[in-house]
């Protein structure tokens, strides 16, 4: 596949690779939220993790691993980019839309983006969940 | 581990096509310009030469067959050949008329056969005969107790390929042949991928039809040849294309004179020289292999790992995904276990066929060595998956719960 010069920078140098601990340890760590979406057998798996500053409410730090194409890569590793110094409002704003436009994502890959969009909104849901704070804004819940 | 770095990109992909050998090249040069006639014409010199050059040529497939030089039928290829064998067979030998309202016969065939056979079977299907598929277990080998198995009293063909194109596994031919015969049942097989590679004796090995194709075997493109078995049994066939009544009027149409010039001298090539070849290429298979598994965990070779063709290598990593894993490797030609172009994600219908799970289909590699294949290619080649998939298993979250301990079967995915 022909992919654009952004999905190939993406792709051979991603950012901000990783991960805030073992899946033990981020299950137990307040200031993370985990968004794990897709399955092995539809080719994609997105992990995307979001550690919030307490004090600002803000998006810290962001790290993704992602088992998938050069386009699911690609976008995982463009969302964290763009989490990063958001609030949580800012951040489940993000639209795949965005994603596709600033990568040119082929048709046949959209479906990349929307699961990058999935991850970002797991992430969140999961960092409330852990804080106590109410999940299930109109926007996510109209997703599935 | 050699030094010296091989001129890229590496082309590792010689089941799906091969490079022109240049002497057969050379051989075919004179029928595009001087030598142009038409084997038809029958009164002057132009007919007389071309015709002389298709006879040398079905001479030359006759040899590495092992047949008659009567028995050879040029086609536009290994796709045309079986249709005509397949189709051919079925209508000459069907049991009951169509429209009949009763079965026109059986057919046994198996599911992981090229889709040039899968088809034309399925059409039959359509059209009243019976067809089995045989699902071969995960060594990929279709045994003659499995067609024997199916065998009906009213199988009218058999349609088994010699060597699988994806992991290169041999079938029981020679056993499957026998029993066809001892059934008095017409038996195909599809050869692309054996002819000129393996020794091919299509009497001692039973066979009623065999089709291959010249790409495979450094010849050109849009030329194929199919064995039609003239004693013991005289086979029949229906033809596909009627017209002029060329190659015994199995096929009409004047015949690709070039093409066929060129399919005869890569024939003859392989004959000296298949030998030597599955010696070679069978050891830098075992290199490529060796220094693959030896390095990297969680990989594993498709297929029956002796009976095989000794030039393929169909290998899967875990928790890296094809495309992707394709993309860290671009300055290798190879094909991918899944077709991840198109919208829908489908994994390698031969590899899921055997029963290889499609998140391990997805992320499999066919790599097919070739006449020109060195050892610095291989080198390469090893070192540059090995590093694709440290890369990429970097990158997975599915690695990481792998190493972890998590068994990734019993995790609840959200499924898409």
């Amino acid at each position: 596949m022909a992919y654009g010069p952004k999905i190939i920078d993406h792709y051979e140098n991603p950012r901000n690779v990783g991960s805030f601990g073992t899946q033990a340890e981020i299950k137990q760590r307040k200031d993370v939220g985990v968004g794990l979406v897709g399955a092995p057998e539809c080719g994609d798996v997105m992990q995307l993790q979001i550690k919030v500053d307490p004090a600002t409410g803000k998006i810290a730090d962001a790290k993704f691993k992602t088992f998938g194409c050069g386009s699911a890569i690609a976008s995982s590793s463009l969302a964290t980019e763009w989490l990063k110094g958001k609030s949580i409002d800012e951040a489940e704003a993000i639209k795949n839309t965005a994603i596709v436009e600033e990568l040119a994502l082929p048709p046949v890959k959209i479906h990349c983006s929307v699961l990058a969009e999935d991850a970002i909104h797991a992430a969140i849901e999961d960092y409330k969940k852990k804080n106590g704070i109410p999940t299930g804004s109109p926007e996510a819940a109209a997703k599935h | 581990m050699t030094n010296s770095q091989p001129r890229l990109p590496i082309y590792l992909d010689h089941a799906a096509t091969t490079p022109c050998d240049p002497r057969v090249v050379e051989a075919m040069l004179p029928y595009f310009t001087t030598k142009f006639g038409n084997p038809g014409s029958r009164n002057h010199q132009f007919g007389w030469q071309a015709e002389e050059g298709v006879e040398t040529a079905r001479a030359q497939v006759a040899k590495l067959l092992n047949c008659d030089e009567k028995e050879v039928i040029f086609t536009s290829g290994a796709t045309e050949g079986n249709n005509l064998a397949i189709r051919g067979a079925a209508l000459m030998y069907e049991k009951n008329a169509a429209g009949s309202g009763l079965s026109r016969g059986h057919i046994i065939t198996c599911n992981i056969e090229h889709k040039a056979v899968l088809d034309p079977c399925k059409r039959l299907q359509k059209e009243g005969f019976e067809v089995t598929f045989l699902e071969p277990p995960r060594d990929g080998i279709v045994t003659v107790d499995m067609v024997k198995a199916a065998m009906r009293d009213d199988t009218v063909l058999v349609t088994i390929m010699w060597a699988n194109n994806e992991i290169g596994t041999i079938n029981e031919i020679k056993k499957i042949g026998e029993l066809c015969k001892s059934r008095d049942v017409i038996f195909h097989t599809d050869a692309t991928q054996w002819v000129g590679k393996m020794p091919t004796d299509v009497y001692a090995d039973n066979i009623d039809l065999l089709s291959f194709s010249g790409h495979k075997i450094y010849g050109p493109k849009g030329v194929g040849g199919l064995f039609v078995r003239r004693k013991k049994p005289r086979v029949r066939l229906t033809p596909l294309v009627d017209g002029g009544g060329q190659e015994r009027g199995f096929r009409s149409g004047t015949l690709n004179v070039t093409g066929i010039v060129g399919l005869g001298k890569a024939c003859e090539i392989a004959h000296q020289e298949m030998a030597a070849d599955a010696v070679r290429l069978s050891r830098m298979r075992k290199r490529l292999e060796d220094t693959i598994t030896s390095r990297l965990d969680t990989c594993a070779i498709n297929g029956h790992r002796e009976q095989r063709l000794p030039h393929i290598t169909n290998i899967s990593f875990g928790f890296v995904e094809g495309e992707s894993l394709m993309m860290a490797i671009k300055e290798i030609a190879c094909s991918s276990g899944s077709a991840c172009t198109s919208a829908s994600l489908e994994p390698s219908y031969v590899l899921k066929g055997i029963g290889v799970g499609d998140d391990l289909a997805h992320s499999s590699l066919r790599l097919s060595l070739g006449r020109w294949t060195t050892d610095e290619e291989i080198d390469y080649t090893a070192e540059k998956i090995i590093s694709a998939v440290n890369k990429l298993r970097a990158l997975s979250p599915l690695y990481d719960m792998h190493k972890e301990g998590i068994d990734l079967s019993k995790v609840e995915w959200a499924h898409h």
